[in-house]
């Protein structure tokens, strides 16, 4: 579970002092499906990446499954992103010179994993997201949808509990865009907390709890939906 | 809260392999192929000129070692004046010394130890065979030299056994002055004016090339009175012994002193050289140029060294998202910087390998056109070749790794 407490981040600019985020304060259970909408600079992203631990706080308080995230060093804080948490990014960013398949396996290469248990992980991803085709293609050689898909594959093939989305469709057609948020939501729906930066108020819709930012603040945090199956497991072997 | 415990068990201590991080790197460096053939071009002919310029140095050394050894072993060179190649400080007082005559070269003779003495002189004088003149090196000298210099005949005799004292008007020619002034005719019998004195021709010395820096072929022998008196003066050049075995040495060299100190009024005025201390000398000289040479060499390495940098700190910029992306899929900073480290390692290994290959190509072209040189890679070489390029390669990996650990990985991601 995610719980920040009074979290500001400040930046720099010039000589200018601008707010990323103001005082947020914000719990979030295991397995929930949040999407953070609102205007530009309103400080969605910056919100995502204090929460996936690539940005710091400058004051508040963080905790990431019960554990201090602040003033933890930089090879503990890659350790918990490597094994916590998954990122999905607008612009993919896979590793141009890499295969699909070696793109999926790199977090497994970092994390020191053996190569047959890391062959093993990339073939049954690469099933399940339909890319068997495209497991040698590079980047440049497939689709918007498809880049998507390796990247959903990588953020997701070490296991994380937290997939952090910053804007998944936006560099999609409808259609990839759509195949992006089911397998999204699939993955929602086996209990992995599913964090999702929009611009879309269609897509933020979809979501059980959507939050609203503005100027740096939560300006609104409500839980709504179609499916309205919220079930928090505070069960933490679910962790 | 749950205790800490509960990640630490889970997120074992489990590292990135070795052989991933070399993967990695290669895959790195072969993803761009322009920029890294041309940085291992850049290596390649640093580590590659580090070779050869030792390798050429060496052969230097060597081929004037075996100048030397050509000459006989056992050799003793009698210098007038003190110290002339052991160094030391000038004597104050401005010691004259005292010339090497004839005479002190036949007292030398009833040494036990010695077995050949030629005394010799030398100078330079017009030689003419009708209207052919030209300058050529006299060396005066006796019929010793020719066991003592190893020499050899194309034709006739060399200077007749005898008076040394007596200035005979016989000659030898060198190879190349008989070619000059008798073409492909028998020169033998034949006569030539040397000053102003008319010589017979004796013999003609073989085809024998350098040596000590003297070219033998283009040089006239006479016996050593005649030169004295062409010269006209009584003193030596230097005075050439060959020791009857090399255990003799020391003993041939102390006998030497002394009876030049009796001859000389109890002055030790002159120097007695062995074969081994110029060896020694000429060793020393030759190593210093090898090490300067290579040394030049090394200096490409480093510019190479600053070229990879350059090209890591571009690898760096254009790489900013793969970096922040890295980051964000958990690698910490120091692993960042083991990648890169790891890639500039591996360019600068590559390009010492393949400048071993181009400097083994570039002796062996050298060996076709330099035949009688001799050239062998020294061993020490290659080593210090490689371990400088990857010493050169790392240290200038530096500076790139550790900018791209620092990059903020939101702002890399922020871009496409």
């Amino acid at each position: 579970m995610i719980s920040l407490t009074g979290i500001s981040r400040v930046f720099t600019v010039g000589d200018e002092q601008v707010y990323g985020l103001r005082d947020v304060d914000l719990e979030i259970t295991t397995g929930e499906y949040v999407s953070i909408m609102g205007p530009s600079g309103s400080g969605k992203s910056t919100l995502l990446n204090m929460i996936g631990l690539l940005d710091k706080a400058d004051s508040g308080r963080y905790l990431l499954e019960g554990e201090d995230m602040t003033g933890l060093d930089d090879s503990r804080q890659a350790d918990l992103r490597r094994h916590k948490i998954g990122f999905i990014f607008q612009f993919f960013h896979l590793v141009p010179r890499m295969s699909a398949a070696e793109n999926i396996e790199l977090p497994m290469i970092l994390a020191g994993l053996p190569s047959s248990e890391r062959k093993k992980r990339v073939q049954g991803a690469i099933e399940a997201f339909g890319l068997t085709n495209r497991a040698r293609h590079r980047p440049d050689e497939l689709s918007g949808g498809q880049r998507q898909r390796v990247a959903i594959a990588r953020a997701t093939i070490m296991r994380p509990h937290i997939l952090l989305a910053d804007e998944p469709t936006g560099n999609l057609d409808r259609v990839s865009g759509k195949e992006v948020i089911d397998i999204l939501e699939d993955l929602n729906r086996q209990q992995i907390t599913l964090l999702m930066v929009t611009h879309d108020p269609e897509l933020g819709r979809r979501a059980k709890r959507q939050i609203h930012m503005v100027d740096g603040r939560i300006e609104s945090d409500v839980a709504q939906g179609p499916f309205r199956e919220k079930e928090p497991k505070k069960n933490h072997e679910a962790n | 809260m749950l205790p800490r415990g509960h990640f630490a068990k889970k997120s074992q201590k489990k590292i990135m392999k070795l052989i991933d991080i070399i993967r990695f790197a290669v895959r790195a460096a072969t993803g761009y192929p322009t920029r890294t053939m041309l940085l291992l071009l850049a290596m390649a002919i640093g580590a590659g000129s580090v070779v050869v310029l030792s390798t050429l140095g060496d052969g230097a050394r060597n081929y004037v070692i075996n100048q030397f050894s050509s000459l006989g072993s056992n050799l003793l060179i009698v210098l007038p004046g003190r110290s002339e190649t052991v160094g030391g400080p000038p004597p104050l007082l401005g010691i004259t010394p005292r010339d090497l005559t004839l005479d002190d070269a036949m007292a030398l003779l009833r040494s036990s130890a010695i077995r050949y003495v030629a005394p010799i002189s030398v100078g330079a004088a017009p030689v003419s065979r009708g209207r052919l003149e030209r300058e050529v090196s006299i060396l005066g000298s006796t019929p010793d030299l020719i066991y003592i210099r190893r020499l050899a005949m194309a034709g006739g005799q060399f200077l007749p056994e005898g008076d040394i004292t007596r200035a005979a008007s016989v000659c030898v020619l060198g190879y190349k002055i008989k070619q000059e002034l008798f073409g492909s005719s028998s020169a033998l019998g034949e006569m030539v004016r040397i000053g102003d004195r008319r010589f017979r021709i004796l013999g003609v010395l073989a085809e024998k090339g350098q040596s000590i820096g003297m070219d033998m072929g283009d040089i006239v022998v006479i016996p050593v009175a005649s030169a004295q008196a062409l010269f006209n003066t009584a003193s030596l050049f230097r005075i050439m012994i060959e020791v009857t075995d090399r255990d003799a040495m020391a003993r041939a060299k102390e006998q030497v002193l002394q009876t030049i100190r009796q001859r000389h009024d109890g002055e030790d005025d002159v120097t007695v050289i062995s074969q081994d201390a110029v060896l020694a000398t000429f060793d020393r000289i030759f190593t210093a140029l090898t090490l300067t040479v290579a040394g030049i060499g090394a200096i490409s390495i480093a510019v190479a060294g600053i070229l990879i940098m350059n090209v890591m700190l571009i690898a760096v910029s254009q790489r900013r998202s793969e970096v922040g992306l890295l980051k964000a899929i958990g690698a910490p900073s120091r692993r960042i910087v083991t990648l890169f480290l790891a890639e500039s390692a591996f360019l600068s290994t590559i390009g010492a390998v393949l400048g071993l290959l181009l400097s083994a190509v570039a002796v062996w072209a050298i060996e076709q056109v330099f035949a009688d040189f001799p050239l062998e890679i020294p061993l020490w070489s290659l080593c210090a070749a490689v371990g400088v390029s990857v010493a050169t390669g790392l240290l200038f990996g530096v500076l790139p790794a550790i900018r791209a650990a620092r990059l903020d990985p939101v702002l890399s991601l922020s871009r496409r």
